[in-house]
């Protein structure tokens, strides 16, 4: 799985690659994919095998560890239909395949889910799960839970209604399917729902705190990451944010958007949910990661998940019960002044609520929020969890028309801009027992990659300005760096090779929503397109080209 | 035949296209066998009536076809679902050159001059006699009121944000304005609700309205909003033809085709309903 472990720390083992002899790292051997879009998916290695996913079109390559130079063994090429690029918000990414009795699972864009054979790579199953024609995608990396294999759809732009479903890894039949949205009966909301916060007790709030039916086309979609828990036997992920824009047409909760869930793994009946953003304003999703540790806290070992927001609070939540125990900001925030323990809820700033027509300013964390997608990952040997991030904020001032299906819309201008000191980017460590951060690192552009920690003290991770970096888990200070040919916003990983020797692996290939001025390409002369981002990122096609590329890294 | 969407899969955008076309017309590649002198190379949507489809049947199509001939080109479609990322796929892949619909204020394209200029219509059946006209109508807060609503993205129909802006919430149906591609041209969907009576009346964008409107079983009312403005937000739209930007030359080559055939462009409109307003001060 992408995230290593089902705990999701993306910490590794090895430690022959450490602080004393990371400064010797020699490229060892590349790929390239062909294609030009945005690489965030994190390559797979299962015995001598690696296999990737690219972008759409969504080839699987199985790449041969046992020979010089990794020869492709075999590709499966799944030719997802055309039309599934538009209705993918963000640029066409995938974010990794999952392993495991011997096959591999992995999503196409137009929202097929395929087994194959790890050995041959022969389809096994190909089930489709969702339909582009009501604007679905799929581009988030399975996880695989027992004999299940979880799946989360794309597409809350489109008034997709999100859920998260298992299929049976034999057969690929659907075993249940919870949606964000709706009845209790549909969320799989039943007798063993035991949220902590009263305000999430009440009986179909994925209806009642909804206007009549917008429930329907409310969003909440799963395109993030999923945890587990074998003790506890809950998975757990987050939601994205609720439909429609503007927000004074769904006025209420809206239940179960930008909510953590806990979820029995065999039932799929939700356990507790913890909503992260009631009534979202601001594009703030639920769906990043979910990193299970057990931390001392108060004198005292807690079963916790700690869940980085797109609304710049480190979450550190009691995964048994769903409770709060702390979140504190890990970036600059405007639009909330912290978070209330005794409701789980975000004290909002009135005056920074957005409406239409009315100008605000200095909305900080912006739209993509203080982190995106990117992982973060969690060293138990420093306890530390290293956060690549955004610092961004963003104004909405004006009117704007847009134009889709032949109809004229109009919307806030929004634009995006650096938030204070001027970098657009952070990898931060952050203390998740104090609440703050241990070091910070500035970076030009947002840290979109994923992070890597390993038991060497390394932490691993890229920057849309092409550097590959390994830096000091305990000190942030720069012992190695590479320039790759296009921008990271890949995960790292690392890996023991047939020889007995570890490597450290991503993939390049600039893209995602934060490099589609690249990737898109967009005009930068419009800095209001992809959401306002590309007024943020006018100087990116100074840094990097587009194209994918696996790079490869050992000792010599 | 340049299309976007290659046939794979039952459940891919084509097939469904395919079948609908086969009955309606006979054959929609607008390429001709004979060598090229000039091609005019446009992106359109292959399932979005009344502006276009893949059987050339939009009125998009028709006015496409008029330029091309008068200006001896040969007409090639790119087809591809106008959704979000149209223009970034489109135009900005350098697919095609022009895109027949775009508001001429539409930031992301070098917009020709208007060639129609048309406002969101209050929809409802004549037999309920509802004569709706302003936002302001106190009936809006206890009639059952369809509107198009879009995602996440910064955006809505301004008839969205000019029913929750007054609290008209509760009382309102969303239609999603992408609807079910598998089906025929998916945002008519909220036409054929108001002359099924599951809305009492339903805003819509003009053309869309006068198209449909005609195709339903029982007579429809069509009532331009009026005033065209609610503050910031307008109701009425100029609407162009979009060309990349930096793309002067094809630009000033439309607008004069635009001025020149004004009347026959009219004529077009006329046929497919469109319900067109004056600029500002001109009506």
């Amino acid at each position: 799985m992408p995230a290593r472990n089902h705990a999701s720390t993306r910490f590794s083992e090895q430690d022959q690659i450490n602080t004393g002899s990371v400064s010797g790292l020699k490229l060892a051997w590349t790929f390239s994919t062909g294609v030009l879009k945005g690489h965030e998916a994190a390559p797979l290695v299962v015995g001598d095998t690696m296999y990737i996913v690219t972008p759409y079109p969504n080839v699987l390559y199985a790449l041969d560890l046992a020979h010089p130079g990794a020869p492709v063994r075999w590709a499966y090429k799944p030719k997802p239909a055309a039309a599934a690029q538009g209705v993918a918000c963000c640029d066409v990414v995938n974010r990794g395949a999952a392993f495991a009795a011997g096959r591999i699972f992995f999503n196409t864009l137009d929202d097929h889910t395929i087994a194959l054979d790890a050995a041959s790579g022969r389809e096994i199953w190909n089930a489709q799960v969702g339909d582009i024609n009501h604007g679905e995608s799929m581009t988030m990396a399975p996880l695989v839970v027992k004999n299940k294999v979880l799946v989360g759809n794309s597409g809350g732009e489109f008034g997709v209604r999100g859920w998260l479903t298992a299929l049976d890894a034999g057969s690929g039949r659907v075993a249940w399917r919870a949606y964000s949205t709706g009845p209790d009966a549909d969320v799989l909301i039943g007798p063993d729902f035991k949220p902590f916060y009263a305000q999430d007790r009440a009986p179909d709030l994925g209806v009642s705190s909804w206007p009549p039916d917008m429930w329907k086309i409310g969003g909440g979609t799963v395109w993030g990451w999923i945890s587990y828990d074998p003790d506890l036997n809950l998975v757990y992920y987050g939601t994205s944010n609720p439909g429609p824009w503007n927000p004074d047409q769904r006025p209420g909760d809206n239940k179960w958007t930008a909510t953590l869930f806990a979820r029995d793994a065999d039932s799929g009946q939700a356990r507790w949910a913890l909503q992260i953003s009631p009534h979202d304003l601001y594009d703030y999703d639920g769906v990043n990661e979910n990193v299970l540790a057990d931390l001392t806290i108060g004198g005292r070992t807690r079963k916790v998940l700690l869940h980085p927001d797109r609304n710049g609070y480190v979450y550190v939540v009691d995964r048994a019960t769903g409770e709060v125990l702390s979140a504190k900001p890990f970036v600059h925030v405007t639009t909330t002044t912290g978070i209330d323990l005794k409701t789980g809820r975000p004290v909002e700033v009135e005056e920074k609520r957005p409406g239409f027509g009315k100008v605000v300013h200095d909305i900080c964390p912006a739209a993509p929020g203080g982190k995106d997608w990117q992982p973060s990952a969690f060293s138990p040997r420093t306890g530390l969890l290293y956060l690549p991030h955004n610092n961004l904020c963003q104004e909405e001032e004006g009117v704007q028309a847009n134009y889709i299906e032949g109809t004229p819309f109009v919307g806030a201008n929004v634009k995006m801009y650096p938030g204070p000191g001027g970098n657009r980017g952070e990898f931060t460590a952050w203390d998740p027992v104090a609440g703050a951060a241990v070091w910070k690192i500035a970076e030009r552009f947002p840290a979109w990659s994923g992070a890597l920690a390993t038991a060497g003290d390394v932490v691993f991770y890229g920057t849309m300005d092409r550097w590959f970096k390994a830096v000091d888990a305990r000190t942030g200070v720069l012992l190695w760096q590479f320039q790759v040919g296009s921008g990271i916003v890949g995960q790292p990983i690392t890996y023991r090779g047939p020889d007995g020797k570890q490597y450290v692996a991503i993939l390049a290939g600039v893209g995602g929503w934060s490099g589609a001025v690249v990737s898109g390409p967009l005009d930068t002369r419009d800095g209001s397109s992809a959401l306002g981002f590309v007024n943020v990122m006018t100087d990116l096609p100074q840094y990097t080209n587009s194209g994918g590329m696996l790079y490869v890294f050992g000792l010599p | 035949m340049s299309s976007a969407f290659p046939e794979r899969r039952a459940t891919s955008l084509l097939p469904a296209v395919t079948a609908i076309c086969a009955i309606a017309c006979a054959g929609g590649d607008a390429r001709r066998a004979a060598p090229p002198v000039r091609t005019l190379r446009v992106c359109a949507d292959p399932n979005n009536l009344p502006f276009s489809n893949q059987c050339g049947e939009g009125f998009e199509n028709r006015i496409a076809e008029l330029i091309a001939r008068d200006r001896g080109a040969v007409l090639s479609y790119t087809w591809w679902a106008q959704r979000r990322g149209f223009f970034r796929s489109t135009l900005g892949e350098g697919r095609c050159d022009v895109v027949l619909g775009v508001p001429t204020t539409f930031e992301r394209v070098l917009a020709t001059s208007r060639y129609y200029r048309s406002s969101y219509v209050f929809l409802s059946r004549r037999d309920r006699g509802l004569n709706v006209r302003s936002f302001d109508d106190p009936v809006l807060r206890t009639l059952r009121v369809g509107v198009q609503i879009v995602g996440a993205d910064y955006a809505n129909a301004p008839p969205a944000h000019a029913l929750s802006r007054r609290g008209i919430v509760a009382n309102v149906v969303g239609f999603d304005v992408y609807g079910d591609y598998a089906r025929e041209s998916p945002p008519a969907r909220i036409v054929t609700a108001v002359a099924k009576g599951d809305v009492d009346l339903a805003v819509v964008w003009g053309p869309l309205a006068g198209y449909f409107a005609r195709r339903q079983p029982v007579p429809l009312d069509i009532t331009t909003v009026a005033p065209a403005t609610d503050g910031v937000l307008p109701f009425a739209f100029d609407i162009s033809m979009g060309v990349r930007r930096g793309n002067q030359a094809l630009r000033d080559e439309l607008d004069e085709v635009i001025h020149r055939r004004r009347a026959d462009i009219d004529a077009i409109l006329d046929d497919y309903g469109v319900p067109r307003v004056g600029a500002p001060g001109e009506s």
